[in-house]
């Protein structure tokens, strides 16, 4: 009954005479073909080339643009934003989305403006009888901004609890804790104020973020120069006389941050991880990857930085205020500098730098279009565009291997 | 004939009133491709599952080169030497060739920057991953850093066997490789998996390709009915006989029907 192995393939032999090339990588000679392929692999390539763009426009329309001062006024206006989306990238790699961001943050600077300042007032209803009790939770300041950034962590690490292990969408769960977390805040602070003046006298750490370093200081006139003169330049190249370049401590608190994270996604193991839950959960999981401890982690992690921005909040503003428009707008504002920046909604592809470019262009359109005087809506209006651009970029380059 | 590298014995798996596995024994010795054909619904994957840990059988015993064995998850049976190769081939189409490779034991930098900074080592993961590309004649890769998505399907089928024979130190399972596989680069993967035995590693191939199946296989497990009905060698028999055993309409000899 044997069989000749030989027929088992008999019906190949009409391969003889074809091409014996199976598995060798052709590259593309077509310029647009080769452009896609360049874009697939630096994915934050689209944001710069339109930051660039932006900036060159910019500074041929406002005569003010390129002065040191208006971009260190950049920096510092997306130094929140930036943090929260440092968040919301890590969250939108793992394709995944957080609408709590925003809330987080506010809620947290608003503990540790309370718990840290004025303390809160923790007791028991009367009618607990002999159980009753009563005290006030007060904890010096620097302790108050580790207990907000630990609360911010535990939020986060609910959000990534219900995706992971409940597998609730993360857009239903966020947006769920999103109104949750912003009304327990306005619970908790009784919707109170603490004013600047209280945080500068009681509790300076909270505003250690707004601190400056300050460069090229107040310039003298030299010998023989007349102060004219100087002030002359001065506005020349800062646009206002004698002042020197303020750079809050925010601003480089963010690019440290981006820098980290660019370096934890790009160069260790846990950062590869994040990319192929976010590309394929089954196959990072068939492949070894722990991907639900992974998922927990990144909201755990989304939700410290989110802490983070709240106690740079409190730099920012002076005062802890749980009415932020962070609260309700940090979310969209983080989204758009996650998009603009070329990082999929669909998990597992863009950069930190393509978000860090994001917030940038955000910035520069605000205060270009502003300093050139037009209606401000014109800034949404172009973000809007930016945002579907963006989105039809990413599709397109994720058609590469088609 | 020496020790079976891989044993089964009496393996049962219940689904609820379904029997899946019905005290089923396997063999795979050492050095050979054990093919393994059924029917859908015979127990094939179930069968599969339990030596690559994706299942818990309820009852029997697997010993791996004679030491009992109880796997709770594919990465214990991954770090046992034993590696599967899926059907959806279980890869990142975003990264690179090389970082899925290294997917799960990723490579980290001697010293400080890998103990403290966690930093990969990169330039070792890539002379690793071509390294083992080349030992399979695979392919002239230019860019081990291209991404996976832009491979064809045949090339993903190779890195995905070139994943499994690196680090599958003693048994590499292959379910259905040439499934999703044009012709030519079927026969590019059926080289692979004779240039993989011949480093001495033991493979176990699923398929419903008889042609194939009879190329390649060194013995061919039939399996009917939740257990194993014979083992055949592909030179005794022909296709048709196989497919006769598989389904019921014919006994091999000395064999009878479970009760």
């Amino acid at each position: 009954m044997a069989a000749d192995p030989k027929a088992a393939t008999a019906y190949e032999e009409g391969l003889k005479g074809a091409s014996e090339k199976v598995a060798e990588f052709q590259h593309d000679t077509d310029a647009l073909k080769r452009l896609q392929h360049w874009l697939h692999q630096t994915p934050s390539a689209v944001p710069l080339i339109v930051l660039v763009a932006a900036l060159i426009v910019f500074g041929f329309a406002a005569d003010n643009f390129f002065k040191p001062g208006t971009l260190s006024t950049i920096l510092q206006q997306i130094a929140i934003v930036g943090i929260l989306g440092c968040a919301q990238t890590l969250v939108v790699l793992t394709a995944g989305i957080d609408l709590s961001v925003g809330a987080i943050a506010v809620f947290c600077s608003v503990i540790m403006g309370f718990v840290g300042i004025t303390g809160v007032a923790i007791g028991t209803p009367d009618w607990f009888g002999p159980l009753a009790f009563s005290f006030t939770f007060h904890l010096p300041p620097a302790l108050a901004v580790v207990f907000g950034l630990l609360c911010g962590l535990a939020m986060g690490a609910l959000n990534g609890w219900l995706v992971a292990r409940m597998k609730l969408p993360p857009f239903i769960v966020t947006l769920g804790t999103w109104q949750i977390l912003l009304a327990a805040n306005f619970i908790f602070s009784a919707n109170e104020t603490i004013r600047s003046s209280d945080v500068e006298a009681k509790a300076p750490i909270l505003r250690f973020w707004g601190n400056d370093l300050t460069f090229f200081g107040q310039p003298r006139a030299a010998e023989g120069v007349d102060q004219k003169t100087v002030e002359t330049v001065m506005v020349a190249i800062n646009g206002q006389p004698g002042t020197g370049v303020k750079v809050l401590f925010a601003v480089f608190l963010m690019i440290a941050m981006v820098a980290a994270l660019a370096y934890v996604l790009r160069s260790t193991a846990w950062g590869r991880h994040v990319y192929a839950t976010g590309d394929d959960p089954e196959a990072a999981a068939l492949a070894g990857v722990p991907t639900k401890r992974v998922l927990i982690q990144v909201y755990a992690l989304a939700g410290l930085f989110c802490a983070v921005a709240g106690w740079v909040m409190i730099g920012r503003f002076g005062s802890v205020s749980p009415t932020a428009s962070t609260g309700q707008l940090g979310n969209i504002q983080s989204i758009t500098a996650v998009v603009i920046g070329g990082i999929s909604l669909f998990g597992g592809r863009g950069s930190i730098a393509g978000m860090f470019f994001g917030a940038l262009i955000v910035g520069v359109f605000e205060m270009g279009l502003r300093l050139v005087g037009t209606d401000p809506q014109w800034t949404f209006f172009l973000i809007g565009v930016l945002i579907i651009f963006a989105v039809a970029v990413d599709q397109w380059i994720r058609k590469v291997s088609a | 004939m020496s020790e079976p590298i891989l044993k089964g014995r009496g393996l049962v798996k219940r689904y609820g009133r379904v029997t899946a596995l019905d005290r089923c024994d396997f063999d795979l010795m050492p050095g050979e491709i054990l093919a393994v054909i059924g029917d859908n619904g015979a127990g094939k994957s179930s069968l599969i599952k339990a030596i690559s840990g994706a299942i818990i059988p309820d009852e029997g015993e697997i010993t791996l080169e004679g030491r009992p064995i109880a796997f709770r998850s594919p990465i214990e049976a991954r770090a046992a030497g034993i590696e599967t190769v899926y059907q959806t081939l279980a890869m990142s189409p975003a990264l690179s060739i090389a970082d899925n490779m290294f997917m799960g034991r990723e490579l980290r930098k001697p010293g400080l920057m890998g103990q403290l900074f966690r930093q990969l080592d990169r330039p070792r993961m890539e002379r690793f991953a071509r390294e083992k590309l080349n030992e399979l004649g695979l392919m002239t890769i230019q860019n081990i850093n291209q991404p996976v998505e832009t491979l064809s399907g045949g090339q993903r089928q190779g890195v995905a066997v070139a994943r499994a024979a690196a680090f599958g130190s003693k048994v590499v399972i292959l379910d259905e490789p040439t499934a999703a596989l044009g012709v030519k680069e079927s026969r590019k993967v059926l080289e692979l998996i004779r240039d993989v035995r011949d480093r001495g590693i033991p493979i176990i191939l699923i398929s419903h390709n008889m042609p194939h199946v009879f190329e390649i296989a060194d013995r061919i497990h039939i399996h009917r009915l939740g257990r194993r009905l014979c083992v055949i060698r592909p030179q005794d028999y022909t296709m048709s006989d196989a497919v006769a055993f598989m389904t019921g309409a014919k006994l091999p000899e000395g064999v009878s029907e479970a009760a």
